[in-house]
């Protein structure tokens, strides 16, 4: 398949001659492998799914694809049985040759390999039941499960480069960036801001050529949302790309991806080459006269190389650092040229809205905040992994009926949404939907889609420290109040763990979180002191604590807490004496075991061993 | 002649060339306003801070850095907000956790009602200003000296550490320095900066140490005269 598309209609057949091929009731085993699922050692997996379909002459009759992820990360590795959707979960290589026997030749399903729902108890044998599945709304990340990333021959098969198609084939570059403002898309890189806007603006502003950028360098700690759908689906990407610079009248397109993700550089490369071979990108697409090409830079992984400013220093070979300027990127950004913007996942939302129509989209979500937001949570939550819901659904839903609650049946504490330098949101506001305007009301923000969860044994003066202590780290140290006022609150924060801490600290620590942010020459100096502002905001009492009592009653900060056995809970099991690394926890078996507090160094190990609750920490 | 901008600057009709900074219009009103990494003759940086200033344009309210910002037809600035004072009060407690003594940091304090800065103080000098890097590059025209590192490590340094490849020792980052932090000493016929000493010419006239062997090298590359022309005698005696 070398021959370039030469015009709309062309692709449209080649789309339906494509999709001829697949016989839907043929079986097909969708594996993931995903960045999740190979770190379980999917690949091996994988080459035995291979020779047992090899072994057994299989191949004209069972389809086998390697996926991008499918978010259900903590179930690897796992595979989809189509037609029906089974759905098998931490399967391992001695499942193989069963799965093929039993399942895809012999219709009949493994119970064993099905996930048993912790709350009902019950197995589920369809992927679309699973809850986790079931409260998601997979628009942009839904195609991942059932494409090769590496097949541009599956992503037309299933209608992707339609959306091209339709764009370039009949609407005006106005009309298009039209579409996008009606569909009220917003960025879902951070800031949130109207796409369709950014791109009017950069089609108005003066100069030549004008540019396009996908920003892919997601450096929040525990996201991987946007490596996910470059490594899963890189062709919605490109089409999303194709079609935005179509409407800006862009013919330069640049791919800003961290260098640490591989996989992601490798199939996007291979798209991109993909694309060209057939004529959807490069000179005169679809036959239209438009012309775009598109490079990929490789970025360092600096957390600021994902600031504007900074990601343009850095492609321009200078270093990445953010720039004061009162311009806008879409008048002057790469070089000083019109340039547009835009995450990764904004992208991806684009062909859906073409395809389907900007009334269509502007009917998911709320008023403000449209469509769906992929989000990787991660932290104390049963099942961690990539969710795409719908703007509204409340925090609560996510946290509960798609991570299934917390692990062990602890306490919910917190929950913290947008990267590093989000708020940790409380209970109380569970209920709060998840739309751009309602998360920067709580003191945090939508941010590119981190959430983590916190339970009660989560310290949220150790937790503001923490990422306090990240956003340091990753300071380019070019303006004062963010290079020294950061290292200045993180000093502050850990005297009070250290039970060192005085009343006056917490003002001093929220008149310096205003005046960082409002000082900060960008928005990582901006956005820094969201974790403190709001855990102080919502978790007062418990600064005051270490303050005050010079406790920490979650037990985490070392300097204010001792580990003591309770006579009453203890059986004498040595779990304790075993694990102890100083021999501090000590006792005969069957009796009352002890803490020498003098040689207890708080590493926690007993409390984690004991399995009758007896270590108490105070 | 550039078009002419009015504009409002604490509550004063200003007019001003477009083009011109929020800072410079200010001055031309006598309205001070601190800062430390700006220099007329340098491109502007924007990194201490110290100039912020509350503007309105439309509905918008915000804080700008005036040393960077351009007048804009009917802004409206306040140089004077709580919210400015804020941002400068702490810039200046921070700056001085760095460098505690120079007067005019403690000038710039107290003109901010600040006595003493409340954070742990850990005496590195520098403030990171970068009109030492800044001049090298853009005035003296060699990028001898750079920053290094990110973050609170953030530092300015000759490359690698080592004697600078490409100083002149023409002394003009120690002059701009607006805390004296950059070490510079002649002595017996040799001027010492960057940790590296530098042979300085002697004028045959006056017999007077005059300019270092490598700067008056650095003039006969630029303007293609031969090295004699300038290293025989200074300009006072030519
Ligand atoms: C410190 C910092 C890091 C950022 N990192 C990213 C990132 O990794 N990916 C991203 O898309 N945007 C990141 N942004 C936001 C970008 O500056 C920019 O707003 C965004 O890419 C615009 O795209 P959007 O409108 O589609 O969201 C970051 C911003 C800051 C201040
Ligand atoms: S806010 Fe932080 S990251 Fe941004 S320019 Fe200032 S020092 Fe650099
Ligand atoms: S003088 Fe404006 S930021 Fe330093």
């Amino acid at each position: 398949m070398k021959k370039k598309i030469e015009s709309p209609a062309e692709l449209t057949r080649l789309q339906s001659e494509l999709k001829g091929r697949i016989d839907p009731a043929q079986p097909c085993i969708a594996i993931c492998a995903g960045t999740g699922c190979m770190a379980y050692g999917t690949q091996k997996i994988v080459d035995r799914f291979r020779e047992e379909i090899q072994a057994r002459g299989l191949e004209g009759q069972v389809a086998f694809r390697t996926t991008g992820c499918h978010g259900f990360c903590e179930k690897g590795p796992m595979v989809v049985i189509h037609p029906d959707r089974i759905f098998y979960q931490r399967i391992g290589i001695d499942d193989v040759p069963e799965i093929i026997e039993k399942t895809v030749l012999g219709q009949e399903v493994i119970e064993r390999l099905l996930y048993k729902d912790p709350v009902t108890k019950q197995r589920i044998v369809h992927e679309h039941e699973v809850p986790f599945y079931g409260r998601q709304m997979r628009l942009v990340f839904g195609s991942n499960g059932l494409i090769e990333p590496t097949s541009i021959e599956d992503y037309l098969a299933i209608g992707g480069y339609s959306a091209l198609a339709k764009a370039i084939g009949g609407m005006a570059p106005q009309a298009v960036i039209d579409a996008v403002i009606t569909a009220k898309l917003r960025g879902r890189g951070g800031g949130g801001f109207p796409t369709g806007w950014k791109w009017d603006a950069t089609r108005k502003a003066e100069g030549d050529p004008k540019y396009v950028i996908c920003n892919a360098d997601e450096g929040d700690p525990g996201a991987y949302m946007d490596r996910s759908l470059l490594e899963g689906n890189p062709h919605s990407v490109l089409e999303g790309m194709i079609i935005g610079a179509y409407a800006i009248g862009s013919s330069h397109g640049y791919i800003y991806v961290r260098n640490e993700y591989p996989l992601a550089v490798k199939n996007i490369t291979l798209a991109i080459e993909q694309a060209r071979d057939l004529g959807l990108v490069g000179e005169n697409i679809l036959g239209s006269g438009f012309s775009f090409d598109i490079l990929i830079n490789r970025g360092g992984g600096a957390f600021v190389c994902g600031e504007s400013s900074a990601l343009f220093a850095s492609i321009e070979g200078r270093a990445g650092e953010p720039r004061a300027k009162y311009v806008h990127a879409t008048d002057k950004g790469l070089y000083d040229k019109p340039t547009c913007l835009n995450n990764v996942e904004t992208w991806a939302n684009v062909p859906l809205i073409i395809d389907k129509g900007a009334d269509w989209y502007a009917g998911i979500g709320t008023e403000n905040s449209k469509g769906t937001k992929i989000f990787s949570l991660v932290g104390k939550i049963n099942n961690t992994g990539l969710v795409e819901v719908p703007m509204g659904i409340t925090l609560r839903e996510i946290v509960y009926d798609i991570g299934g609650g917390i692990p062990k049946g602890r306490k919910f504490k917190a929950v913290q949404t947008g990267g590093p330098s989000g708020g940790c949101i409380p209970e109380a506001h569970l209920d709060s939907p998840v739309d751009f305007d309602e998360l920067t009301k709580l003191g945090s923000m939508m941010g590119s889609g981190g959430m983590i969860v916190m339970d009660d044994r989560n310290c949220m003066v150790d937790v503001a420290k923490y990422f306090l202590a990240f956003l340091e780290g990753e300071s380019c140290g070019k303006c004062t109040p963010c290079r020294e006022g950061i290292l200045q609150m993180r000093k502050i924060l850990e005297r009070i763990c250290q039970g060192e801490g005085r009343m006056e600290d917490l003002d001093t620590l929220q008149w310096m979180g205003q005046a960082i942010a409002d000082g900060s020459l960008c928005a990582l100096g901006g956005s820094a002191p969201n974790p403190v502002l709001t855990t102080i905001r919502y978790f007062r009492d418990e600064y005051e604590a270490h303050i005050k009592d010079k406790k920490c009653p979650a037990g985490v900060c070392k300097a204010l807490i001792t580990f003591s056995v309770d006579p009453e809970a203890c059986t004498g099991c040595r779990a304790c004496a075993r694990v102890c690394p100083t021999e501090a926890a000590t006792g005969k078996k069957k009796e009352v075991h002890t803490i020498d507090a003098a040689k207890c160094i708080k590493c926690g190990a007993c409390f984690e061993a004991c399995k009758f609750d007896a270590i108490k920490i105070a | 002649m550039s078009e002419m901008v009015t504009l409002t600057i604490d509550g004063r009709s200003a007019q001003a060339p477009a083009g011109t900074t929020i800072l410079e219009a200010a001055r031309g009103l006598n309205i001070d306003i601190p800062a430390l990494c700006s220099n007329q003759e340098l491109t502007p940086y924007g990194a201490c801070r110290l100039c912020m200033v509350e503007i309105t344009h439309g509905k918008r309210t915000r804080l700008v850095a005036s040393c960077i910002y351009e007048v804009q037809e009917g802004l409206v600035v306040r140089t004077e907000t709580e919210r400015v004072n804020n941002v400068r009060r702490l810039v200046i407690e921070l700056l001085l956790s760095r460098n505690p003594k120079h007067p005019r940091l403690l000038a710039i304090a107290e003109r901010l009602g600040v006595d003493k800065s409340r954070f742990e103080v850990e005496v590195k000098g520098c403030i990171l200003c970068g009109q030492c890097v800044r001049v090298c590059r853009e005035v003296v025209g060699v990028s001898a000296i750079g920053f290094e590192s990110r973050g609170t490590d953030r530092r300015i340094s000759t490359p690698f550490n080592v004697a600078p490849v490409d100083c002149i020792a023409c002394g003009s980052c120690a002059q701009v320095c607006p805390v004296d932090v950059i070490p510079f000493k002649e002595e017996n016929g040799v001027r010492t900066i960057w940790k590296t000493n530098f042979e300085l010419a002697r004028c045959e006239k006056c017999g007077r140490y005059f300019a270092p062997m490598r700067q008056l090298a650095h003039f006969s590359r630029v303007t293609g005269l031969p090295l004699e022309h300038f290293t025989q005698t200074c300009v006072h005696c030519r």
